[in-house]
């Protein structure tokens, strides 16, 4: 036997891999390292979904977002990339409590793209735009040679004022909080994954995109000390938890009997070695707020369409700070950390 | 190594001589190779792996061992209250 | 198909049940044993149900060679990434085999410079991909134990059925029985009993375990995956150990048989035949991979592409080598969860999701 051998690490900081773009820590590090390093402002840096800007000669704030749009396949059970880039700014400005009211849309289209699929696509907006009371206020379109993009992407930037008195962000959970979360987890992982095709499964699995300002709102008429609201979507619950713990030098400990997710999903992460807390989501909130408002959090959670299944799914603490811990139902715990990179199935 | 996974069959079919299924994972479906399991017809359980079925899975034998721990879960707990009363 | 797990094996999930397995270990146990689950699926199992946390502290689990990512030697995945980095070439693996570094790059950084890699849920969609793309080269890196052999074997196959000329296999298959018996030669081995693998049983049966367990007068429990059929396993071993019996036990009834898959292990004999290979951390162990029988030579990567020269470089920072004997475990490694964590990972068993040292870092067994 030759004794202890290791390969050398490859830790990508010469070309962009596709883990830049899982969401996880490898994101987070390109952020940190390049885009924040450079680009950094007291905006910027804010590190919640939505930058919140004082105005002046008016009365609250501004809650500024943006996001590109890449998913493939384009359309897909439950959802499309038009429906993706309305809802996924919406979220990120209500996650602050703002009210979304103007949008921007940027689109990069691939030569060859057939007008009916363009057409198809904007239907999509339009109606998403109407659900979420929306407007798309300025746009821009530029298209590139075949081969230069993959058929169509959309890059949309969403504002939208915060109340006077409306504080929400990842740096505001208290010990004693609890946590919940809206709905089932992994719907729009596992369905995109599915749609693909590449993995050869078929289910009933939907994507959950949705817009959830209409849901936020009513939360926080209801609850007007909501501390945190987030979307956990690239990198999914346990990701986004985990950044909220560091943000607000907390632990999150959950109780994983609790947590939602459907069994199909479950069924399709069996299968492929995947954690349905990693996978992403496009219509689900996590709330964190008193305890004391648990009761009627999920009543008004409830009483909407995106929130059916909405359930408490762990508590806020103040010992072992920056750690989301997980207690399995044989009353053992295990640390929940970052997604690190791309998921990729797990056979062997 | 080796996730494997139980799953129903649901059809069998054959693909260039190969035998082959659709086999029901708990409402997500896949196709899956069953050619070292000639024998399996829709309704059975096996156990599949990166799409190959390994062997049929034994209901019988499921059931059997989980009621001998069921057996002795409930008399461990009727020690328990003994003890305790 | 909107029927959901039936009762029969939402059991082998119940907490009930499993506490009661749980209790019977308890008493069983009156002094310290070292029990290894050989498989990196157990290993993940336990961790993320934290089962390791609910044993007795005279019961010590370490952790097998049994994740064949982690194994793969440095000069197969240099081979691997040489020839997907050919023009005209799609090369298929499974998924966690493109983090894994070769010497320089790793197949993340191969697509990220052009090239084709995909990744397949199963080797027979690889044969798929090969008849959709004729004027390519289809290259299928076959990993796994046994229990994945027999998958490899049937795209070789197939694609043999199937008439297809631009198909080949990178045969990486290694075998269990001579991993067992390198690790109870080793002058510092400390496993008194073994959690045998599940799934490669599935296949090969048990019927190869005896002789082992009495050469080295070590017990064996054929084990299952789920946290009742991971405790069942371990209380079979125990209890054996403690009565001083040397037997090999199947505590996986509902899927394996003493003498196995007959016709998966006729479809091996076959395709492949026993070739000495070299483990990654461990060494060269004889006989203990599959190589490609005359027959199917045609199929075989390394006869179609040129991947002569290759010099491979390991540095010698980690104990991966130590973890993957089950020597050390992984949180004993000075880098661990420091220097070397998933996303940069300094060994194999961190950089594969089924690697002892991930299984460790994600489930949270920290440093103490």
């Amino acid at each position: 036997m030759q004794g202890p051998v290791c390969p050398v690490p490859h830790h990508h900081t010469d070309t962009v891999v596709i883990g830049h773009g899982s969401g996880g820590s490898m994101t987070r590090d390109l952020i940190r390292n390049i885009f924040q390093s450079h680009l950094g402002n007291a905006y910027l840096d804010q590190g919640n979904d939505a930058a919140r800007i004082g105005l002046q000669n008016a009365e609250g704030e501004m809650a500024i977002s943006t996001d590109s749009h890449v998913v493939f396949p384009i359309f897909y059970p439950g959802g499309d990339i038009g429906r993706l880039a309305i809802c996924g700014t919406v979220n990120d400005v209500a996650m602050l409590g703002a009210e979304p009211a103007f949008l921007t849309a940027g689109f990069i289209l691939e030569e060859g793209l057939p007008m009916e699929t363009l057409t198809r696509v904007i239907e999509s907006m339009a109606s998403a735009c109407e659900e979420a009371r929306v407007q798309i206020v300025a746009g821009d379109t530029k298209v590139v040679e075949k081969g230069k993009a993959d058929g169509i992407f959309i890059n949309t930037a969403g504002f939208g004022l915060i109340p006077p008195g409306r504080d929400l962000g990842g740096q505001l959970a208290r010990p004693g909080d609890a946590v919940l979360i809206s709905g089932t987890l992994g719907d729009h992982g596992i369905a995109v994954l599915q749609a693909r095709g590449d993995l050869g499964f078929e289910s009933g699995i939907q994507s959950d995109v949705a817009p959830l300002n209409k849901m936020i709102a009513a939360l926080l008429e209801a609850v007007s000390d909501v501390h945190v609201l987030r979307d956990p979507t690239r990198g999914g619950l346990a990701t986004t938890l985990k950044e909220i713990a560091c943000q607000s030098q907390v632990s999150i400990h959950l109780d994983e009997d609790s947590i939602p997710v459907k069994p199909a999903v479950r069924t399709a992460c069996d299968m492929l070695g995947f954690d349905p807390l990693y996978l992403a989501n496009e219509g689900k909130l996590i709330v964190v707020l008193p305890e004391d408002k648990v009761e009627i959090a999920l009543k008004v959670l409830h009483n909407n369409p995106y929130g059916v299944m909405a359930a408490r799914i762990g508590s806020v603490s103040e010992n072992d700070p920056e750690q989301v811990l997980l207690k399995t139902p044989y009353g053992t715990t295990r640390i929940l950390d970052m997604l690190s990179g791309e998921i990729l199935p797990r056979i062997c | 190594m080796c996730l494997g996974i139980p799953g129903k069959i649901e059809s069998v079919y054959e693909d260039h001589g190969t035998k082959m299924a659709k086999i029901d994972f708990g409402g997500v479906l896949r196709e899956a190779c069953i050619e070292v399991i000639p024998e399996a017809k829709p309704g059975d359980w096996t156990i599949v792996h990166a799409g190959f079925a390994l062997n049929l899975l034994s209901e019988e034998e499921a059931r059997e061992t989980l009621d001998i721990l069921e057996q002795m879960s409930e008399l461990a707990e009727l020690e328990d209250q003994e003890h305790s009363g | 198909m909107a029927e959901q797990t039936p009762d029969f094996l939402a059991g082998y999930r119940n907490a009930k049940l499993v506490k009661t397995v749980l209790a019977e270990i308890h008493q069983t146990v009156t002094q310290p044993w070292t029990l290894m689950e050989i498989c990196g699926g157990q290993t993940h199992a336990i961790m993320q149900y934290g089962l390791d946390q609910l044993l007795p502290p005279e019961i010590e689990l370490v952790h097998g060679p049994g994740c064949p990512v982690c194994v793969t030697s440095l000069e197969l995945i240099d081979q691997a990434l040489m020839i997907a980095k050919q023009p005209d070439v799609i090369f298929t693996s499974f998924g966690d085999m493109l983090r894994v570094p070769g010497s320089k790059e790793d197949l993340f950084s191969i697509r990220a410079a052009g090239g084709q890699v995909r990744v397949v849920y199963s080797p027979m969609d690889a044969v798929k991909i090969a008849a959709e793309n004729p004027d390519k080269q289809i290259v299928f890196f076959a990993i796994g134990f046994e229990t994945t052999a027999p998958a490899n074997a049937m795209a070789v196959i197939q694609a043999e059925k199937m008439g297809l000329d631009n198909f080949s296999i990178l045969p990486a298959n290694v075998l269990v029985p001579p991993a067992m018996h390198a690790i109870l030669s080793s002058p510092n081995n400390r496993i008194q009993g073994f959690l045998a693998a599940g799934h490669v049983c599935a296949i090969m049966g048990y019927w190869e375990y005896p002789p082992i367990a009495e050469q080295y007068q070590t017990p064996m429990a054929v084990t299952g995956f789920e946290p009742l059929d991971l405790v069942e396993g371990i209380l079979q071993t125990v209890k054996m150990l403690e009565e001083g019996r040397v037997a090999v036990e199947n505590a996986y009834s509902r899927v394996v048989t003493y003498e196995g898959n007959k016709i998966a292990q006729a479809m091996l004999a076959k395709v492949f035949k026993p070739v000495d290979r070299n483990w990654r951390g461990i060494g060269t162990i004889p006989l203990s991979g599959y190589g490609l029988q005359e027959a199917y030579q045609q199929f075989d990567a390394t006869q179609r592409f040129d991947t002569g020269s290759i010099q491979t470089e390991e540095s010698k920072i980690c104990i991966a080598g130590q973890v993957l004997q089950g020597i050390k475990k992984p949180s004993e490694c000075p880098a661990f969860g420091t220097l070397c964590t998933p996303q940069t990972p300094l060994g194999a068993p961190m950089v594969s999701s089924e690697g002892a040292c991930a299984a460790y870092y994600r489930y949270g067994r920290k440093k103490s």
